[in-house]
């Protein structure tokens, strides 16, 4: 309950109460207030039943909300069953194997390729998404006039409803022609930056999986990011302008400094979605198992636009192999996110703290 | 005279130094002209762009210009800010871009094959060469499969969110509660693999003779896992909002806490929950990875979610997209269209209901 | 180094509704006024008026001329920061930044003016500290954080880092009313103290208080809600209290006392 803010915490108090005192009667079985109308007449309080609906519904909302602790450990147990047989048979080191070809007689395949793409597309998404990001959520929080803001906000909300696919779809078939462009400019011109050297051809990169990806995210960051800037006190932001601030100054003094968790917590959102993000990359990557910090030639792969792609043709052992990504890029997203979870916890306990 | 004073001229104020001159409409006008016509003399000068790079450089040379300008004038504090403000705008500007072209292309390419065939057919029996050809059983599956994962997932979600508020005390309900957070970031794929794993490969043989056998059915329990965390989310959230007076109202004329519960406080913030299941529906409905693994995808209409393959619309636009038929683009865009309607319909819905809703406000 | 306001029909507006009319009134430097008055009565626009805080909200705007030193505050051309680091302003409730230790606080306001200096940011932070009566409560723990003081020494925080950036007039707008007694008797003492560097304007509620601290007490009134506030009175703090020349201000002051 503590984790919550006080607001809530207060609606609930007296709910929590009561609660407590069903807990204790309970045990002594006798219940001083009867949750049945008295039944006789001077055979003082009804005993409380054994198996009442009470307990019946206790028991069965306990159990739903134990399901989503059984649903995450049953994930990691069916992905672990599923993915030791086949890195039994895998033939070479699954961490350091760059190539995927588990499907023949002696399988070879490992995650070092992919996961250093998965990694390094959603590290660039970030790179370039977070910045804006931030600028239109201080956009929407303190610069634009509120009859401009708050549709604004509703549709970046809505553009954070669109699915990946289409994102996907409109990297490969639109967005292709200016990144090839783009690509081609940058190799011309600085081709001497190993990250953009290379021979060609371009466009089918990471350089498209990222900003395709970048697009995508840029929506999650910003609208949680909007909701930390607007919860900064108004009384703080007063006193920063009191001081003889200007809007930006008063911005870094009183804005910044309380959303940054919240920011920081937004930005590993983010980067969790970029992470485990499957078919935009499997529509706009190259598909190349190698690991290159080469941003614009075709190539680029990710974990899960691998399992995507070559899922059609596996057989039994290819199938593990591709739980056995599956598993890798589960663990990677868990830290993530019980990293994010973990500041935005220990946020709202310093934010309920000081009020 | 005063110790700031010493320090550095200027920070004390006094009445006769609050004047500051701002820099003119014409003079910024100035500098933006001037940075433009120096941005396209480079470029053309060295050859080295077209007229996109004129911009982006054109751009560049007037933020710095404006800085400059505006330092010379009004000082370093006040051009700070107006170069904040810029850039802040700049932002805004540049990710609209992008995102304009993908609605654009949405509608454009999407309107051309939004005709009775599209709508009325499947892809059975249409070929490289056959230029219609519908999603007919797309849509069934998406409906399907949402709806199935629907009936999972918000009972489950509805009766986890009851637990954390109504009887949850203590470290279990803080470990489910940060769970449940935690599970809103499990990427789609790896539901679909938990699936596969789970039911496809494990469960469905047993009914199916020992063969592993996709179907939509395995969609809807990847969907529900997905929809599960948003859903115990929300309903949570609504539920705290429910006032205590009325649950204490209730106990007070000897209501059963489970009756309170279901009577008077789970209908009370019923709209809310509402509105937090059709955000997790429209999510659920744009899913593509997990039917694709454990749906398998079909060309032809099935209606029965239990047995064998089904498509949705999402997989659909996938499917299409890397279809080589060059009839095949235009029946993703239009899939793409139809899905992004369904998800925007809902989505607006669902906000529009929470809008209305009188706990929230 | 305090400077007369002088304010001449100042009326102002949050879109179209009218807050306060035309209100006139001369403020003597190193002198301390008091503004009192039922809620609502736009005693406090007046106040925000005065540094040009009121502009924070949107679509506000004035009429009028408000001057410092012959100084037109509201002509196009003057720089509202430099307005509101001329004139500092203490708020209702405390509020010093919740990210920033007790220091950090303090010197806020001449770090964003460009005070670099370690030396200089330290004799600063200390001497205000000391203007403000909580060096010695606060000079061991000087990197804890603000927001853990108690309410009465986040306001004298609040008031140390108001006179770091060395204004001259300072406003206090209501600056006790969310302080418990013994707070608000040190908040007074420090008004008496600081009364021999600034121009104090203060909004109280506290009727007692303006009488034992002010020189000066204008009187605000409406006449009905939706009605502009208006200054009914404004004259030595010991005329109004003991002799009001005006039938409502005697009512609201009797009132009070009796």
């Amino acid at each position: 309950m503590g984790d919550y803010p006080s607001s809530s915490t207060n609606a609930t108090a007296g709910g929590s109460g009561v609660t407590g005192r069903h807990a204790r009667s309970a045990g002594t079985g006798v219940s001083p207030s009867s949750y049945e109308p008295p039944i006789g007449g001077g055979d003082g309080l009804p005993k409380k039943a054994r198996f009442s609906m009470e307990s019946g519904f206790r028991g069965l909302s306990t159990a739903a909300g134990a399901m989503v602790l059984v649903i995450i450990v049953a994930i990691a147990i069916f992905l672990i069953s599923k993915a030791v047989p086949a890195l039994r048979a895998d033939t070479v080191n699954f961490l350091s194997y760059k190539q995927w070809f588990p499907n023949d007689a002696d399988p070879k395949f490992g995650i070092a390729a992919l996961a250093f793409g998965t990694v390094l597309s959603s590290v660039i998404a970030l790179i370039v998404a977070v910045p804006i990001a931030l600028g239109i959520a201080l956009f929407l929080s303190h610069y634009a006039p509120k009859r401009l803001a708050n549709p604004l906000g509703f549709v970046i909300d809505l553009l954070a409803a669109v699915p990946s696919v289409v994102f996907g779809l409109w990297g490969r078939d639109v967005f292709l022609e200016p990144v090839r462009d783009f690509s081609v400019w940058l190799n011309h011109y600085f081709s001497w930056l190993p990250i953009f050297g290379g021979d060609g051809p371009f466009g089918r990169s990471i350089l498209l999986g990222s900003l395709v990806l970048a697009i995508m995210v840029l929506p999650i960051v910003t609208s949680l990011s909007r909701e930390v800037f607007q919860q900064t006190p108004g009384m703080n932001e007063e006193a920063a302008l009191a001081l003889g601030a200007t809007k930006w100054e008063m911005i870094r003094t009183a804005v910044l400094p309380y959303g940054k968790p919240g920011v920081i917590a937004a930005v590993m959102l983010g980067l969790g979605r970029a992470l485990g993000e499957t078919i935009a990359l499997a529509l706009t990557l190259g598909t190349v198992f190698s690991i290159s910090f080469n941003v614009i030639e075709n190539g680029g792969n990710s974990i899960a636009a691998n399992i995507a792609n070559t899922f059609g043709e596996a057989n039994a052992t290819g199938r593990g192999a591709l739980i056995a990504s599956g598993l890798v890029l589960f663990a990677i997203t868990l830290v993530v996110n019980m990293a994010a979870r973990a500041i935005i916890y220990r946020r709202r306990e310093f934010r309920d703290s000081a009020a | 005279m005063s110790l700031l004073d010493r320090e550095l001229a200027g920070v004390v104020m006094t009445p006769d130094n609050i004047r500051t001159k701002k820099l003119s409409l014409v003079a910024n006008l100035g500098v933006a002209v001037a940075a433009f016509v120096i941005a396209a003399a480079v470029v053309l000068g060295f050859g080295i762009g077209n007229w996109v790079l004129i911009v982006v450089l054109g751009w560049v040379f007037y933020l710095v210009g404006l800085l400059y300008a505006a330092g010379r004038v009004e000082g370093r504090r006040a051009a700070r800010n107006r170069a904040w403000k810029s850039l802040i705008y700049s932002a805004c500007i540049l990710a609209i871009l992008p995102l304009a072209s993908v609605v654009w292309t949405l509608v454009s390419k999407g309107v051309g094959r939004l005709d009775g065939d599209f709508f009325g057919t499947s892809m059975n029996n249409i070929g490289a060469r056959d230029q219609n050809g519908g999603a007919y059983h797309a849509i069934i599956g998406t409906l399907e499969q949402v709806g199935i994962a629907a009936l999972i997932a918000v009972p489950l979600g509805v009766l986890g969110a009851i637990y954390l508020v109504e009887y949850g005390r203590g470290k279990f309900a803080g470990t489910v509660r940060f769970f449940v957070d935690v599970m809103t970031g499990i990427p789609s794929i790896v539901a679909g693999l938990f699936v596969l794993s789970f039911w496809v490969l494990i469960v469905s043989p047993w009914f199916n003779d020992g063969n592993p056998r996709f179907s939509g059915f395995a969609a809807s329990l990847a969907l529900s896992v997905l929809m599960l965390p948003t859903i115990v989310r929300s309903t949570e959230e609504m539920l705290r909002l429910v006032p205590g007076p009325l649950r204490e109202g209730a106990y007070a004329l000897g209501v059963p806490q489970w009756k309170t519960i279901l009577k008077i406080v789970v209908p009370t913030a019923l709209p809310g929950i509402v509105t937090g299941v059709m955000l997790a529906i429209a999510r659920a409905a744009g899913e593509t990875a997990p039917v694709l693994l454990v749906a398998g995808g079909a060309a032809a209409i099935n209606f029965d979610p239990f047995n064998g393959n089904q498509s949705s619309l999402a997989l659909f636009v996938y499917q299409q997209a890397g279809d080589a038929s060059k009839y095949a683009p235009a029946r993703a865009w239009t899939a793409a269209l139809t899905l992004v309607a369904i998800v925007l319909v809902l989505t607006i819905a669902a906000k529009m209901l929470a809008r209305r809703n009188s706990l929230t406000r | 180094m305090a400077k007369r306001i002088e304010a001449s029909n100042v009326s102002s507006y949050y879109g179209s509704f009218k807050a306060i009319d035309s209100i006139s009134m001369t403020v003597e430097p190193k002198t301390i006024t008091a503004l009192i008055g039922p809620s609502g009565c736009g005693k406090s626009t007046f106040l925000r008026s005065i540094n040009r805080m009121h502009e924070v909200l949107p679509n506000a705007r004035i009429e009028g001329r408000l001057t410092i030193d012959e100084q037109n505050i509201y002509d196009p051309d003057v720089d509202v920061t430099a307005v509101r680091r001329l004139i500092g302003m203490v708020f209702q409730r405390p509020n010093p930044f919740p990210t920033m230790s007790i220091y950090e606080n303090v010197v806020a306001g001449l770090k964003l003016n460009g005070v670099k200096k370690k030396s200089a940011l330290d004799d600063a932070a200390e001497q205000s500290l000391k203007s403000a009566n909580l060096w010695n409560e606060v000079k061991d723990r000087l990197n804890r954080p603000g927001a853990g003081l108690s309410g009465g020494q986040q306001q004298r925080l609040c008031i140390a880092r108001t006179i770091a950036v060395e204004p001259q007039v300072v406003l206090m707008d209501e600056p006790c009313s969310a302080l418990d007694p013994i707070s608000t008797l040190a908040i007074e003492d420090l008004m008496f103290k600081l009364k021999d560097r600034f121009t104090i304007i203060i909004v109280t509620h506290n009727m007692q208080q303006a009488a034992r601290v002010s020189d000066k007490t204008g009187f605000f009134s409406i006449d009905k809600t939706g009605d502009p506030g208006r200054l009914i009175e404004y004259d030595d703090t010991q005329k109004i209290f003991s002799n009001p020349t005006q039938k409502k201000t005697e009512d609201y002051i009797t009132g009070r006392f009796g």
